[in-house]
């Protein structure tokens, strides 16, 4: 596996905690076999009959510790999300979650994942879609889950992952003229340079003799 | 007359040039020199605001005394806990979520345990009594919060005596955690596995004592504020959302509830074994800021409810898991300043046993692998539902955390309740969803 080139030229893992060995692989996760067995099946079922783009638009189903994730082809995603609230069988009113993960080792690393609630049947589902770092569009889901707004934008802030249609993606927890999307995981650890006072603090990485 | 026509007249006394203002068009005069006389002005509330709970911006447009545009700026308290936590092991990670929401620790803390425990699939081995104690813990700690809610909420809206009161229940119940944990906030008391030790015996006393007292004190905030007038001309009709605002925007706990949905996790969807305790989901049918107050008197006394069934069933026995490969290897002692390692356990690790001290120091250092995976676990917060979203690739360390925290999800509500009204409403509406700042940035 090749080392990416990381944010601020950062080379290697960007680990300057000196705990080292933090090149991480994910493990793979095993497809779920029909039938999947009590509700899972029914959710599956009732998305499959709303949904015609079904097959084309649904990845993967995986059943992991009970909780059920169904991979999204990202351009579906809000398409996906709109049957899901809708239909009367499935029923999922509330998104509880919207966040990212950087899975780094993969070639479409970046992960938005959604964690759905449907009140009616109590029953919670997820939502996972894959982009490269590249290319990092999938369609908001703000016209369908109006919480998602912020969230949405706590992603791109954090991973960079871009909500095409949403009404305002801007920065909302680091400051409006940040570099770099802080919780990548080649994003450099020791931090970066901060100017105070005129001088130009380098970050601790470039100060000690980490490497 | 002098040559200035239109402005007040003058005449000239003894004792200097006296001006006379009355009559005159003053509209058309003030129109003249005023140049914002016909436009909207923006107010900046916050960052630093009495009544914005901590560090939060409210870009207020206003036309007179209505806000016609509420925009709203996070992230001045972002620590990248999240982050931080990629780089810890899985026990110190209570360390780190303990201090997102400062005024619900323990919740953090449980939620945080449930999921890593569901990673490592050991819910089922979690002690009767590490749960009851976690319960017990919760149901205090919930009350404590709400107390700071109306507290706080009775400072903002003109009944500072609330306050007093508010404050004072409250420490009572830190001094009930510091007795437990060591610590009044961010203890870092409930750990995967269990809780980080027992409950003392004096701890129980103390917790009997404020059961006794504290219905008659949650009585005495609602004749204080119930029939207040200012209290409810301030509180009543305003910042109103029904539940199609409230789910449509993510709004969960008693901002919820007080608009008519009965949704508690602690019954829906339960953990920890609360199915198995006798409570109520008070609920209000108006969804404005007196119903919240409303829920959430309610919501203390179903608490109390709660802490003295948990008392009852707090049987002798283990609080963490019997698993020593997870389990925290040294016995905590509790000292004048705070938790430490107990004198005992620190003779034996040094003295005695090579095989302990191998053991120890693996744990500590290294700490305990979780298999890979992800979960989602929600839990019943004061604010709503916190969810920890946690990610293990199967090492010592989590891949990813991250918390869906009810402050954050929350106040994306305030332009919906704001917009339209008052600014003072601004301030009752923005206080009536307890946001807490620490929990909102991470």
């Amino acid at each position: 596996m090749t080392q990416p080139e990381g944010l601020f030229g950062v080379t290697g893992t960007g680990d300057t905690s000196g705990m080292g060995g933090l090149v991480r692989k994910r493990p793979v996760q095993l497809d779920a076999q029909r039938p999947l067995g009590g509700w899972y099946d029914e959710v599956v079922d009732a998305l499959e009959e709303a949904y015609p783009g079904f097959a084309d638009a649904i990845e993967r189903v995986v059943i992991d510790r009970g909780e059920l994730t169904l991979h999204i082809v990202p351009a579906k995603i809000a398409e996906v999300c709109q049957i899901l609230r809708d239909d009367l069988s499935l029923r999922y009113e509330l998104c509880s979650s919207v966040s990212g993960v950087d899975y780094i080792a993969e070639e479409r690393r970046l992960h938005a994942v959604y964690h759905l609630t449907s009140m009616t049947y109590r029953r919670r589902i997820r939502l996972e879609c894959a982009v490269t770092a590249a290319d990092p569009h999938l369609p908001s889901v703000t016209s369908v889950y109006p919480t998602a707004d912020w969230q949405e934008r706590e992603t791109y802030d954090m991973f960079g992952i871009v909500f095409d249609g949403h009404p305002n993606l801007t920065r909302i927890l680091m400051p409006d003229d940040w570099d770099g999307h802080p919780q990548r995981k080649d994003y450099p650890l020791g931090g970066v340079p901060v100017e105070y006072k005129g001088a130009e603090i380098p970050p601790p990485d470039s100060r000690r003799a980490y490497r | 007359m002098s040559s200035n026509a239109g402005y007040a007249q003058e005449r000239e006394t003894t004792e200097g040039k006296v001006f006379t203002v009355t009559g005159g068009d003053w509209d058309s005069i003030v129109s003249g020199v005023d140049p914002m006389h016909d436009e909207r002005i923006v107010v900046n509330m916050g960052p630093q605001h009495p009544s914005t709970h901590g560090v939060l911006r409210l870009v207020l447009e206003m036309e007179g005394e209505t806000v016609t545009e509420a925009r709203l700026v996070v992230g001045y308290l972002h620590t990248g806990i999240e982050k931080n936590m990629e780089y810890r092991t899985w026990t110190q990670g209570s360390t780190f979520v303990t201090r997102m929401d400062y005024l619900a620790p323990i919740f953090n803390e449980t939620a945080y345990s449930l999921a890593v425990e569901k990673l490592l699939g050991i819910e089922d081995q979690i002690t009767e009594r590490a749960n009851t104690i976690r319960v017990l813990m919760m149901e205090l700690n919930r009350i404590s919060s709400h107390l700071v809610w109306l507290a706080t909420t009775g400072m903002e809206l003109g009944a500072l005596s609330m306050m007093i009161y508010g404050f004072r229940e409250r420490e009572f119940i830190l001094d009930i955690f510091e007795m437990i944990t060591g610590l009044r906030m961010n203890m870092a008391y409930v750990r995967p596995g269990g809780v980080a030790q027992d409950v003392p015996d004096t701890a129980i006393v103390k917790i009997r004592e404020f059961l006794d007292f504290m219905p008659k004190r949650i009585k005495e905030y609602e004749d204080l504020l119930s029939g207040q007038p200012i209290w409810t001309a301030r509180t009543k009709g305003v910042a109103v959302l029904d539940v199609t605002g409230c789910v449509a925007l993510g709004v969960t706990g008693p901002v919820l509830r007080s608009s008519g949905l009965a949704w508690d996790l602690r019954k829906t969807m339960p953990y920890c074994g609360y199915e198995t305790y006798d409570f109520d989901v008070p609920t209000q049918p108006e969804g404005d800021v007196f119903a919240r107050y409303l829920v959430r008197l309610a919501e203390m006394r179903e608490s109390l409810k709660i802490i003295e069934q948990a008392l009852d069933r707090l049987k002798p026995g283990p609080v963490m898991v019997e698993d020593r490969k997870i389990a925290w290897p040294a016995q905590l002692a509790l000292g004048t300043d705070g938790l430490g390692n107990s004198l005992e356990h620190v003779a034996h690790i040094m003295g005695q046993s090579m095989e302990s001290l191998i053991h120890h120091f693996k744990l500590v250092t290294e700490g305990f692998r979780v298999p890979a995976g992800q979960v989602y676990v929600p839990i019943e917060g004061p604010r709503g539902e916190l969810g920890a979203h946690v990610i293990s690739d199967g090492g010592t360390r989590p891949f990813r955390v991250h918390m869906r925290e009810p402050s954050f999800v929350n106040l994306q509500a305030i332009p919906a309740m704001a917009e339209g009204g008052l600014l003072a409403d601004v301030i009752a509406g923005g206080a009536s969803l307890d946001p807490v700042m620490g929990g909102c940035d991470r």
